[in-house]
C-alpha cells in the first residue's frame, strides 16, 4: 500500500475494457475539482495509449513526462503541465511506450506521492486491460472509480477490476455508469441502473448520459467542465466532482428524462409483476 | 419478470433484451468469480450426486447443481429431490463406516 499522506487523496480511474470513457472522465472529473478550489492533479498512466494530454488540449505544451522524472533528468515540476484556464489542474504525461519495459510499481507510487505532496486530489488514469499496466497504477491508489457502460461486454470486464482491487484492499471503489440512454432503458432494450449496480454490488457515483457534445468538447481539447457547459453530460460531470468532495448530491433518475405518454407507458412497462 | 417481458410471453416474442442481458451476464460473472468453467461444474455435478445417492435415493433428472451469485459472494446451490431415504449401508470392514462405528 502506498504511504498515506495526509489529506491528500489518490484516486484510481479504471474500468477493464477499453473505451468506455475512463480518459474522459479523467479529464472532465479533474477540471470540475480543480474549478472548485480542489488542487488536482492528473496522471496518465496509460503510457502505450496516451490520450490525456489530447482530452485537455494541452499536447503541445509537454516538456517532460513521468519519464524524466523517474530518472531524475528534470524536477517534477518541470515536468507538470498547468492548465492556463484551470490553474488548480496540472497533467503528468505520460513517458514513452518503452518505459512499460522497465515501470515497476514502486516507480508509480513514488510519482504518485510526489504528487500527493503538492496536491489534494491524484486522478490516475489507468490503461485498459488487467496486465502490468493496470497493476502499477493501482499500486499506487487508495481508492477507485470504476467506469462502465450498460453492455454486457463491459460489465464483465468491469467485474473482474472490481475483484482485482476488492484483493488490493481499495476502498472505497465507487462507480460511474456512462452513455446511459434513457430511452433504450425505459424500452427495456439496455441493462437497467439497478441491474448493473446489484450485479457489481458497488455504490453509484454518478450517471452519465450518452451525449454528443462530448465528441465536440473531445474534438476541440475543452472538457465540457471548463466552460459551464449545462449539457447532461457536463452535468453529471460536476455532480460527480461534487460526490468526490463529499456533497450529497441527488442522482439523476434516467425514467425521469423523458417526459409525456410514452415514457408513461415506458415506466409501466418496467413495472415488476412477479 | 417485468409487465413487458410478460406482455412479450403472451405475444409469443422474444424476451427484452435487457433481460437477456442480466441472465446472461448472471450466469458469466458467477463462473468468471469462482474460476470453475462449465466442464469442471458438470464433473463437480456429477460427483456430488453419485455422493448424495449413496445415502438417499434422489431423482437425478431433477437434480440441479449451480453457481448463484448475490454481493459478489458465489455461492454453489444444489436442489437435489430426495425420493426416499435408503436404508443404511451394512459396515464392512475397511470401510469408514465400518471403523466408526468399532471406535
Amino acid at each position: 500500500m502506498p504511504v498515506t499522506t495526509s489529506g491528500s487523496r489518490s484516486i484510481l480511474i479504471c474500468s477493464g475494457k477499453g473505451g468506455v470513457g475512463k480518459t474522459t472522465l479523467t479529464a472532465n472529473l479533474g477540471i470540475a475539482l480543480a474549478r472548485q478550489g480542489v488542487r488536482t492533479a492528473v496522471l496518465d498512466a496509460d503510457f502505450g495509449l496516451r490520450n490525456l494530454d489530447l482530452l485537455l488540449g494541452l499536447e503541445n505544451r509537454i516538456v517532460y513526462t513521468a519519464q524524466e522524472v523517474l530518472s531524475g533528468n528534470c524536477r517534477l515540476d518541470q515536468a507538470l503541465v498547468k492548465h492556463k484556464q484551470e490553474p488548480n489542474l496540472a497533467l503528468l504525461p505520460a513517458g514513452n511506450p518503452r518505459m512499460l519495459e522497465w515501470l515497476k510499481p514502486e516507480d508509480m507510487q513514488k510519482i504518485v506521492g510526489m504528487l500527493r505532496e503538492s496536491f489534494d486530489v491524484v486522478l490516475i488514469d489507468c490503461p485498459a486491460g488487467i496486465e502490468d499496466g493496470f497493476k502499477n497504477a493501482a499500486g499506487a491508489a487508495e481508492e477507485a472509480i470504476v467506469i462502465t457502460t450498460p453492455e454486457v461486454s463491459a460489465v464483465r470486464d468491469a467485474d473482474r477490476v472490481i475483484g482485482l482491487l476488492n484483493t488490493r484492499g481499495i476502498k472505497p471503489i465507487q462507480l460511474v455508469l456512462n452513455r446511459v440512454r434513457p430511452k433504450m432503458m425505459a424500452n427495456q432494450e439496455m441493462l437497467a441502473v439497478d441491474d448493473v449496480t446489484d450485479i457489481l454490488a458497488l455504490p453509484l457515483l454518478g450517471l452519465v448520459l450518452e451525449d454528443e457534445q462530448v465528441i465536440v468538447s473531445t474534438n476541440r481539447g475543452e472538457p465540457l467542465t471548463l466552460n459551464g457547459s449545462s449539457s447532461p453530460a457536463a452535468q453529471a460531470y460536476n455532480n460527480i466532482a461534487r460526490r468526490v468532495c463529499g456533497e450529497d448530491v441527488p442522482l439523476i433518475d434516467p425514467a425521469k428524462v423523458r417526459r409525456g405518454l410514452r415514457a408513461k407507458i415506458g415506466r409501466l412497462m418496467h413495472t415488476k409483476i412477479f | 419478470m417485468t409487465l413487458r417481458d410478460f406482455v412479450n410471453k403472451l405475444l409469443g416474442r422474444q424476451p427484452a433484451s435487457a433481460t437477456t442481458a442480466k441472465q446472461r451476464l448472471q450466469l458469466v460473472l458467477a463462473h468468471d468469480r469462482s474460476d470453475l468453467n462449465p466442464e469442471l461444474l458438470e464433473q463437480m455435478r456429477r460427483e456430488i450426486l453419485e455422493v448424495v445417492s449413496r445415502y438417499v435415493e434422489i431423482d437425478i433428472e431433477e437434480g440441479d447443481v449451480s453457481l448463484e451469485t448475490e454481493d459478489r459472494v458465489t455461492a454453489l446451490v444444489a436442489n437435489l429431490p430426495i425420493r426416499r431415504t435408503k436404508p443404511l449401508p451394512v459396515a464392512e470392514e475397511g470401510d469408514p463406516l465400518w471403523s466408526a462405528t468399532q471406535a
